[in-house]
């Protein structure tokens, strides 16, 4: 709908096709007074800024979770001991070995980066590794709550099981964010249009989820 | 249309501040020995934020008339100090003012909250809960007997819990529905809530209070003038919060004494 | 390694079918005016619960006909029951401050603006974008949904206070199921935000096109990418917060009821919870939450003025830096909203102070605006009208922040009408007038005409002393020491205040019948407006240099602007007139600080 009345002020060369495609470099200042500082050509993939906000916000998050538990602590005397089930150090091992197996994947796939296909059937191997850990880790978890509620101790039993369930289920979903993640580029992996910053990204995203865990289990072991 | 705009905002900041000026709504009169200070606080901060008010919406307007509908071959002008006077303005004029506000204000503060009761001060504790306050008072022992919170009951008049057969602290206890301290004497006012969060204005007083469930905190203040005044609740607690209201009877120490006597009997 | 995929990021093809085009579109264009029209819808109904509040307020006992219908068992005989004024008042802020001021000036204009002011094709993650719509979308009838459980929506103030917000049904009515609605969907709400987010911040680091630094950025965008911080930060802290109050709800834990809670002479089954622990979470995203409700509205505010001044402000950079330092005190303060929460009271004094030094770079930014006004060559129209509206608003709004800092002063006025005053102007009347700039002034680029100027400026001055004639009596009602969130005025010393309710009333049925103009001018103008030219203002950013008006769906046709200047090259001379576009190569003038 693009109905001018005023005629809008056209500038010569403004949206000259060859000016935007790299005659821009010092030559490119004679042609021009105006002032085109040097900016990068060149802005990172998105995906790459984008995974430190996420991770941010998944930070901000589990502040606001761990002062809960601090500030809950203090203002009551029903906090009670809980011993941590056993599973967990299993499952740490584990999300570690999860994500040795994505940064195989990666170290595989750098060779053949840019949008290509893995050709290296190892990279697969490793990436499916990945996942097949990642998901161990949640039934693990499973196996956690499960052993709890074998106690008797159920989510509202006393702030300290309602903190472990909370925590370790936020955590969970999030680390099947991550799963989902995998699962995107193992797909992109296969139609060849897996972008580096994409991969760069979940393994990020799927390495933080690692910091998070040993984070939260010192946490927990310290606070329950 | 710009002097318009002008002209209406000259109005409007005149009319804003009359009522201000006149005190035509305004705070009741305080009857606190520590209401002096948040008075004076008050007023200081009034002026200053009045001035502020006034003289940059007045500059506002006068910029407005001033600079709009230009002839054509008027140029732009620049403000001669530029941004660093504009910066260095806000730091001086406003945040020092302000921030020696702050610091004034501290005493005013301090004079409430961080000088513990004095040891005669008479003790009173006050129970919110949706949507009324109870009041209760030591009796001659001078100790509050302990609350069992299973045994609150409004069907039975136990406000407060009291177990009167197995607490010797409780048997003297006086429950009240209104709340009277003698004039002139030090009030120790514990708060608890039994319920929803609540909280204890006096506006002639000068407290206002939030009462945290599962916290007990306390103020203290000395009324100097008799009369009977009211209490209202503050903070959200329900349906009812609107009318969640008490009488708080300022007595001189004979009618007290009196009045203590009489609520005692209908224990 | 030519990494030549980031390229194309954020770029898709043009939609055909009417669904993708118009519903589950990926277009920022699509989607920006998408939250406009829900931030519209909200406001009227939002709007619509203020009157029903006014009216009783004024007259108690007056029957409302046809009350009735909106609710099941608050208006017997259509005069409003306590419960009712107190689920209507806690939906009006909800919608207002979720779904009206958060929408509108920074997700509705953001999306829209942003990537064309940073001369992209779109933002990087565009399906992201459409779910932070979609699960907005959600949130708003999920939280409407509540008007028809059975007891209604809750009654417990947007602000939520603990314990009252998580014993549950016995609470009163609408502590029940209305809570949970109302968590839940204030914790949809903090994914489609933070999901926005995301897509601002990248949008703002990574998309700008060749030439745009960061100090090229317009005000506006610079507003929208503070925002969009603060929003990531404060969302991220409010989402657990619910997620908590619903667990207490629905799996009986205790993060927020303590122990011994007797209601009914019944105890609560409940044990050792924190009611201050709400009241921290809460605030830590409540006081950012201001400033993601105003600061988008600064920058729009600063966009409208410096185009219609026809003269650069008088720093562009001052001006960013004293929004980013809005934005990081925000985050200090919060506890000024808990002087007298039983919080220690030395905390008290550590939070007032930051407070105190708010005041400096609001002040700033004030004064960086009226020292821009000097020597302008100012326009009056319904844009430039409605921004400095906004100016006289934040001041009005910004100098009742003296009293409310202290908290000496604040044993006086906490609850009380003064602070219902106090944010009304300073983030709710400021706000929507940001928003109502924003509108007069982009419109044309959004939808290809202009709006009508006389009926905008009927608006601009129905509003503008409206909201004085509602809004400046909220403060001596304050002063007066009328308690807010009463449905009535129960205490003895409140009585002589209700004529100024009944004048209240009667000021805000008349400024608020005033916004039906603009909801016209709106409708009649984008079918019936005289058509826009590609730069009716003569402005000099981006956005008013696309090849068509609206912009065609990758914003700038073939190739994207390369960028020349600062955005606001005004009071020069040049071939165009008095102002250079950033895309023009022409030389421009000292102006140019980058």
């Amino acid at each position: 709908m693009a109905t001018t009345v005023h005629e809008p002020p056209k500038i010569e060369g403004q949206r000259d096709p060859s000016q935007s495609h790299g005659g821009f470099n010092s030559g490119g200042q004679d042609l021009v007074p105006g002032n085109l500082p040097a900016v990068k050509r060149y802005s990172p993939p998105p995906a790459s800024t984008g995974i430190w906000v996420v991770l941010a916000s998944i930070t901000m998050t589990f502040a606001a979770f761990t002062s809960a538990l601090i500030v809950r602590q203090g203002s009551a005397l029903d906090w009670r001991h809980l011993t941590l089930p056993n599973i967990l150090y299993v499952n740490t091992l584990v999300l570690f070995a999860s994500s040795f197996a994505l940064e195989m994947t990666r170290r595989r796939i750098r060779v053949v980066a840019g949008g290509l296909k893995a050709d290296s059937v190892d990279a697969s191997r490793w990436l499916y590794a990945a996942l097949t850990l990642g998901l161990l880790f949640v039934v693990g978890q499973y196996i956690a709550w499960a052993q709890l509620r074998a106690q008797g101790l159920y989510l509202a039993t006393n702030p300290n099981s309602s903190f472990f369930y909370v925590l370790t289920a936020v955590h969970a979903l999030h680390v099947l964010g991550g799963l989902g993640g995998l699962l995107r580029v193992i797909r992109k992996m296969g139609n060849s249009t897996l972008r580096k910053s994409t991969l760069d990204a979940t393994a990020y995203y799927w390495h933080f989820m690692d910091g998070l865990w040993v984070y939260l289990l010192v946490l927990l072991w310290m606070k329950l | 249309m710009a002097k318009l705009f002008a002209v209406t905002i000259f109005v409007i900041a005149i009319v804003s501040a009359i009522p201000i000026l006149r005190h035509t709504w305004w705070m009741a009169e305080d009857i606190s020995t520590h209401g002096a200070p948040i008075d004076e606080q008050m007023s200081e901060t009034m002026a200053e934020a009045g001035i502020s008010f006034l003289a940059s919406q007045f500059i506002l307007g006068y910029f407005i008339w001033k600079f709009s509908n230009p002839k054509p071959g008027d140029k732009i002008k620049t403000f001669p100090g530029g941004a660093k006077a504009m910066v260095w303005a806000a730091f001086l004029l406003v945040g020092t003012e302000v921030l020696a506000l702050g610091v004034f204000g501290v005493k005013a503060w301090a004079n409430v909250y961080f000088t513990p009761p004095a040891a005669n001060a008479v003790p009173v504790e006050v129970q919110a809960g949706q949507f009324a306050f109870y009041f209760r008072y030591p009796g001659p022992d001078g100790s509050f007997g302990p609350i069992h919170p299973d045994m609150i009951s409004e069907a039975n008049q136990n406000f407060y819990g009291l177990d009167t057969d197995h607490d010797a602290d409780s048997k003297d206890d006086v429950v009240t529905a209104e709340m009277a301290v003698p004039v002139n004497r030090e009030i120790h006012l514990i708060m608890h809530s039994k319920d929803v969060g609540h909280s204890f204005f006096v506006p002639e007083l000068r407290v206002q209070q939030d009462f945290v469930p599962g916290m007990d905190l306390s103020v203290h203040f000395t009324a100097t003038k008799i009369g009977r005044y009211e209490i209202v609740c503050t903070q959200l607690c329900g349906l009812g919060h609107y009318n969640m209201k008490a009488y708080l009877s300022v007595l001189s120490p004979e009618d007290f004494d009196a009045w203590m006597k009489k609520e005692k009997a209908m224990q | 390694m030519h990494d030549t995929a980031h390229a194309h990021a954020g770029q898709h093809a043009a939609p055909t079918s009417f669904i993708r085009k118009h519903v589950f579109s990926l277009d920022h264009k699509v989607i920006g005016k998408q939250y406009y029209g829900l931030a519209l819808a909200a406001v009227l109904i939002g709007m619509f619960l203020s009157w029903l509040m006014r009216l009783h307020l004024g007259w108690t006992n007056l029957a409302i006909p046809g009350l009735h219908l909106l609710t099941k068992n608050g208006a017997p005989g259509d005069v409003m029951t306590p419960e009712f004024y107190l689920q209507l008042m806690t939906m009006h802020a909800t919608i207002m401050v979720f779904f009206v001021l958060t929408t509108a000036p920074f997700a509705a204009f953001g999306n829209y603006f942003l990537p064309i002011q940073v001369g992209a094709e779109d933002m990087p993650f565009p399906h992201f974008n459409m779910m932070s719509f979609w699960v907005t979308f959600v949130a708003f009838l999920v939280l409407m949904s509540s008007f028809f459980v059975s007891d209604g929506p809750t009654l417990g103030g947007w602000t939520q206070y603990a314990p009252l917000s998580a014993v549950g049904q016995v609470g009163g009515p609408g502590e029940g199921a209305g809570v949970v609605l109302w968590a839940l969907s204030i914790a949809i709400f903090c994914v489609g935000q933070l999901l926005g987010s995301l897509n601002f911040i990248t949008t703002t680091l990574d998309m700008r096109t060749r030439g745009m630094s960061l100090w090229r950025l317009p005000l506006s965008a610079w507003g929208w990418f503070i925002t969009s911080v603060m929003g990531l930060t404060a969302f991220a802290v409010l989402m657990p917060a619910c997620i908590l109050l619903i667990l207490d709800h629905v799996a009986g834990t205790s993060f927020f009821v303590p122990a011994n809670t007797v209601m009914n002479d019944q105890m609560q089954p409940h044990s050792g919870g924190s009611t201050l622990l709400w009241q921290h979470l809460f605030w830590f995203f409540g006081h950012p939450e201001v400033y993601i409700a105003i600061v988008p509205g600064m920058g729009i505010v600063s966009h409208v003025l410096v185009t219609n001044m026809r003269k650069p402000m008088l720093s562009h950079r001052v001006l960013v830096y004293a929004m980013g330092a809005l934005a990081v005190l925000s985050y200090m303060v919060y506890g000024h909203h808990m002087f007298v929460s039983g919080m220690n009271p030395v905390s008290s004094l550590v939070f007032s102070f930051p407070t105190l030094v708010i005041t400096i770079p609001s002040t700033i930014v004030v004064l960086i605006w009226m020292g821009s006004l000097y020597g302008a060559k100012l326009r009056i129209n319904s844009a430039s009208l409605f921004a400095l509206g906004f100016i006289s608003m934040f001041i009005a709004g910004g100098v009742s922040g003296f009293f409310l800092a202290q908290p000496s002063i604040d044993i006086m006025l906490h609850a009380t009408y003064f602070v219902v005053g106090h944010f009304h102007l300073v983030m709710g009347v400021a706000a929507m007038f940001g928003i109502f700039a924003g509108t007069y002034f982009w419109f044309p680029k959004m939808y290809g005409r202009m709006m009508n100027e006389t009926l905008g400026k009927i608006h601009f001055w129905c509003s503008f002393v409206g909201a004085y004639a509602i809004f400046m009596p909220f403060h001596y009602l304050g002063l007066a020491g009328n308690v807010r969130r009463y449905q009535a005025f129960a205490p003895e010393y409140m009585q002589p205040l209700i004529p100024l309710h009944k004048f209240i009333t009667i000021a805000a049925l008349f400024t608020g019948a005033a916004q039906l103009v603009f909801v016209y001018n709106l409708f009649v103008s984008r079918y019936k407006g005289e058509p826009a030219s590609d730069n009716p203002w003569q402005a000099t950013s981006l956005e008013w240099s696309t090849p068509t008006t609206p912009p065609p769906h990758n914003n700038f046709g073939d190739t994207l602007p390369v960028v020349y200047h600062d955005p606001f090259q005004y009071g020069v001379e040049s071939s165009t007139g008095d102002y250079v576009m950033q895309t023009s190569p022409e030389k421009a003038s000292a102006h140019d600080e980058s």
